[in-house]
């Protein structure tokens, strides 16, 4: 035991270095934002969706006309309390890792009788339509407010999901060999005057699960994190990721591990 | 017992995912063959990009850092590939230089036509301009502090050509190599840089 605890501090002051260097970000315009989203995440326009997507977790839909309340996110069918805090996660049922969209699409399918394609055909957020998986998904993250992030690890299935989306994460092709990593792979880096999380570090990686799903004020959408992986492969210059496919999945396995331990403040607001 | 407390207890300690065992093999190939199945094709963004070229696949390998003979080799081949105007001179205008560094669209699956440099994205480069990036180091003052010099031209314009002739893994693209810059736009950044008029170097 006494060893275990020098061995424990021997490693807290080892890991100490850098943490004064991922807290000191001596950016004012990111200062100025964080106090602006403060305020706003007191009135967030995410409550919203997130009543809309209660709603349609209610409702009976779908050409099975079945409601999604026998969904099961992992702990169980019918239970939403804390999941999304535990996704992604491996489901024995379809045998392959999924976070949340992909589950909560899956259960549309399966329970509701919604075709894929048609969920995939327009699947983000414009100004004159949110589709549903997105209210969905924000009500299911509502629901893992103040809760611990603790995607596991138990499943072989999901370790080699962390390890695959570690390696798509390095991944460097394309047409300006971009990886996820050029701009999320480093401390202190600014893309123009955005300031990018390096999601390698545990105490950063929590940025890549905090806020979303979020109320992205730049065009006045509800946004969620299936769209952000979408839009960052975008600007990596790659062919386009399926929605809710496995290596979203694998992605955001590797991302949301990195960041378990941290509590989840639920869905928020992005600028 | 006591190990497993004493490993779990480093593990908390140190906030690493990765203590959960190491990985017992290479996942590249799991990774790549899920991309190519789960990708597609959009605009002008072809399945064509997921494959690696050579200087990727050595980057992809050595995570950033290959051996100094495999980095040699490879420069070697990327700089004999650098195609320098025929018309021998390096430098353009420099107002225009400083628009297309501005000019962050290009190559992505939604941009119809016209690339620009995206320089500002990752570099401080002109004085007026604040709203730049860090992922580059500043470019301010380029020549003033490298000197406005022949082999310096070359340097900057043979660098914007194709930075991996000069540091393979560089995180910057190969904007010639990949004819997502035409001459003319890379002589024109090249005078941005290099000219001593350009506001960069006051």
């Amino acid at each position: 035991m006494k060893q275990a605890l020098v061995l424990g501090i021997v490693a807290a002051v080892a890991a100490a270095p850098w943490l004064p260097a991922a807290a000191q970000t001596p950016d004012p315009t990111a200062a100025e934002f964080d106090k602006f989203r403060e305020i706003m995440e007191q009135d967030n326009p995410a409550e919203l969706f997130e009543v809309k997507g209660e709603e349609l977790w209610r409702a009976r839909r779908g050409p099975k006309n079945a409601s999604l309340e026998q969904c099961d996110l992992g702990l169980g069918p019918g239970v939403v309390k804390g999941a999304y805090a535990q996704l992604p996660r491996y489901f024995a049922d379809i045998d392959r890792v999924m976070d949340a969209e992909a589950r909560i699409v899956h259960c549309m399918m399966t329970l509701q009788g919604f075709k894929y394609e048609e969920l995939a055909k327009q699947p983000f957020s414009s100004l004159t339509r949110t589709p549903e998986p997105v209210s969905l998904v924000t009500y299911v993250a509502a629901q893992s407010r103040g809760m611990k992030i603790a995607s596991p690890q138990n499943h072989p299935r999901e370790r080699d999901a962390y390890e695959t989306g570690k390696a798509i994460f390095h991944y460097r092709a394309g047409a300006f060999d971009f990886s996820c990593a050029s701009c999320h792979g480093a401390d202190d880096k600014r893309i123009r005057t955005q300031p990018l999380p390096n999601f390698t570090k545990p105490e950063q990686a929590v940025r890549a699960v905090q806020g979303w799903p979020g109320y992205r004020m730049t065009g006045g959408v509800m946004h969620s994190l299936q769209w952000r992986m979408n839009d960052c492969y975008r600007q990596q210059r790659f062919p386009e990721p399926g929605y809710a496919s496995e290596t979203l999945s694998a992605l955001l396995t590797y991302l949301t591990v990195n960041a378990n331990g941290h509590v989840y403040r639920g869905p928020g607001i992005k600028r | 017992m006591r190990r497993a407390s004493v490993v779990s207890l480093a593990c908390v300690a140190l906030l690493l995912a990765s203590c959960a065992a190491p990985p017992s093999r290479d996942y590249q190939p799991d990774a790549l063959a899920l991309m190519k199945r789960d990708f597609q094709a959009k605009g002008s963004a072809g399945m064509d990009r997921l494959n690696e070229d050579s200087v990727q696949a050595a980057c992809n390998k050595f995570q950033d850092d290959p051996p100094q003979e495999v980095a040699d080799k490879l420069q070697k081949e990327q700089f004999s590939a650098i195609k320098w105007p025929a018309d021998g001179k390096l430098l353009g205008d420099w107002k225009a230089g400083e628009r297309i560094a501005q000019n962050g669209q290009g190559m992505a699956w939604n941009d119809k036509g016209g690339v620009g440099g995206s320089c500002y994205n990752c570099h401080q480069v002109g004085p007026r301009e604040s709203s730049f990036g860090t992922v580059g180091p500043s470019l301010y003052q380029f020549a003033k502090k490298r000197g406005y010099g022949a082999d310096i031209q070359r340097y900057a314009y043979g660098k914007i050509y194709n930075a991996k002739a000069y540091n393979l893994c560089s995180q910057m693209p190969r904007f010639g190599h990949v004819r997502a810059l035409t001459e003319q736009q890379m002589k024109d950044l090249t005078a941005l840089l290099m000219d001593p008029a350009s506001p960069v170097n006051q």
